[in-house]
């Protein structure tokens, strides 16, 4: 049996680790970029960006000052058993997360009337119901600098390959160097409108290197990976060749008469952490 | 590296060119979006304002909660474009500079040149490595705003891009 505070337990320990510590993957990434890089400004940038990951990491401090909205996706086994309100539960969670661990409160309780909450809930929770009996949760915090640059292209289903891959890297260009490169993005493909957008945004929480699901899409983000790298655009805009740290790709079926991609840039301080009940 | 030390004149700013990377040091003051709207609405009602903007530079930023016995917490730059609105009207009154991230709109690229002030481009996303940068913190304005309240600091060498220089030149 899963219980209330176990769920808000772990959120809380997930909410706070994934701001103060950056995944691995990211790291690599970004140490992989340091050592290739050959503009020297850019060099500079990227060397402080690994030090800056490594001062929050020791001092438990966040990556970045904006942790974010919460963004969680909790996938529900069928046959989990959950006892209580488990939305609750993550909003619990969230909340001394961000208490606890000195995190930024973000959120506001009405776009329009715009009053912080003090305890960044509610968070934006994706449920999703998987074979199993197990509980997966994984907190992604979305800084709105890179959210805010987030595109949805509603192509024609007649659309080219190269439409496709235009509209992907015309929203790397939209957000130039105002969104904190270099970028991971997170692409969705298919769906509705809703669909592709989610897509996009979960394509986050997957590695650095996963590209696709299947060899066709993970052929297409390798181009875009190249084809953003060569904008020139560079770690905060200070040119060179490290605009993107990668490319992930997800997709899903779609209707007749039309072919939407979403694209979700995430800045350089790619956060998420997962843990499953 | 050049070292810019503030508060400054607008004739110490003359020197530095778009595309060179500098330290900022000194004492700056912050603000960003709600900091913004209520200093320009303060003008627009033609009252006196609650911090004093002639040849000072400003960070837009808005830090983490503070930890026991910390100076600050967390405090990267916040896009700088949110603000382009309201620079125009802040640089009228005397401010030198601006400290942020990215692209600046072309009203806000012509009012640095006009008033021959300087914006920097600092570490987007470095928010744990500027921190130990910050020497002294205090809130001079607007507490209400929690962490988009105004503040003075005292910084010691936050690296930056000259990304809008006094002629108008952008990166």
């Amino acid at each position: 049996m899963i219980t209330e505070k176990q769920i808000a337990e772990t959120v809380k320990k997930l909410c706070i680790k994934a701001n103060t510590i950056l995944r691995p993957d990211v790291k690599k990434a970004l140490c992989k970029a340091c050592a290739f890089e050959k503009n020297k400004n850019a060099r500079f940038i990227l060397g402080a960006l690994v030090e800056n990951y490594k001062i929050a990491e020791k001092e438990s401090t966040p990556i970045c000052q904006d942790t974010g909205i919460t963004v969680v996706f909790a996938e529900i086994g069928q046959q989990a058993k959950i006892k209580g309100d488990i939305g609750k539960s993550i909003n619990n969670g969230v909340a001394a997360g961000y208490e606890e661990g000195f995190l930024r409160k973000s959120v506001v309780n009405d776009p329009l009337s715009r009053k912080n909450t003090n305890t960044n809930t509610p968070a934006v929770i994706y449920y999703d119901f998987v074979p199993g009996k197990k509980v997966k949760l994984t907190i992604l915090p979305k800084g709105f600098g890179s959210e805010n640059k987030s595109k949805l292209y509603m192509l024609n289903p007649t659309a080219s390959m190269e439409e496709v891959k235009k509209s992907v890297i015309n929203a790397i260009k939209e957000a130039g160097p105002d969104a904190c490169p270099p970028y991971m993005l997170g692409v969705g493909i298919g769906g509705d409108a809703g669909k592709a957008t989610f897509l996009a945004k979960k394509a986050l929480t997957y590695k650095i290197g996963f590209w696709g699901e299947s060899a066709n899409y993970k052929t297409l983000a390798k181009e875009l990976y190249k084809r953003g790298n060569r904008l020139n655009i560079g770690p905060l805009g200070a040119r060179g060749k490290t605009t993107l740290l990668g490319v992930n790709i997800l997709s899903f079926p779609t209707h007749i008469a039309g072919l939407p991609v979403a694209v979700n840039i995430s800045c350089h301080v790619l956060r998420s952490a997962s843990a499953t009940l | 590296m050049k070292t810019v030390h503030f508060p400054t004149s607008k004739e110490e700013l003359k020197s530095l060119k778009a595309g060179e990377i500098v330290y900022l040091s000194g004492r700056i003051i912050t603000g960003r979006d709600q900091a913004h709207k209520r200093l320009t609405e303060t003008l627009k009602a033609g009252k006196k304002l609650p911090v004093e903007l002639k040849g000072q530079a400003i960070y837009y930023v808005g830090p983490t909660p503070c930890k026991k016995g910390e100076i600050i917490g967390a405090c990267g730059p916040t896009t700088s474009r949110r603000m382009d609105a309201f620079t125009p009207s802040l640089l009228k009154q005397g401010l030198t500079a601006m400290i942020g991230k990215g692209n600046r709109s072309e009203e806000v690229r012509i009012a640095i040149k006009k008033e021959k002030a300087v914006y920097f481009s600092t570490l987007g996303g470095a928010a744990a490595y500027l921190k130990k940068r910050v020497l002294a913190a205090k809130i001079i304005a607007y507490k209400d705003l929690g962490p988009e309240a105004v503040y003075e600091l005292e910084i010691k060498e936050f690296p930056a891009i000259v990304w809008i220089d006094s002629r108008g030149k952008s990166l």
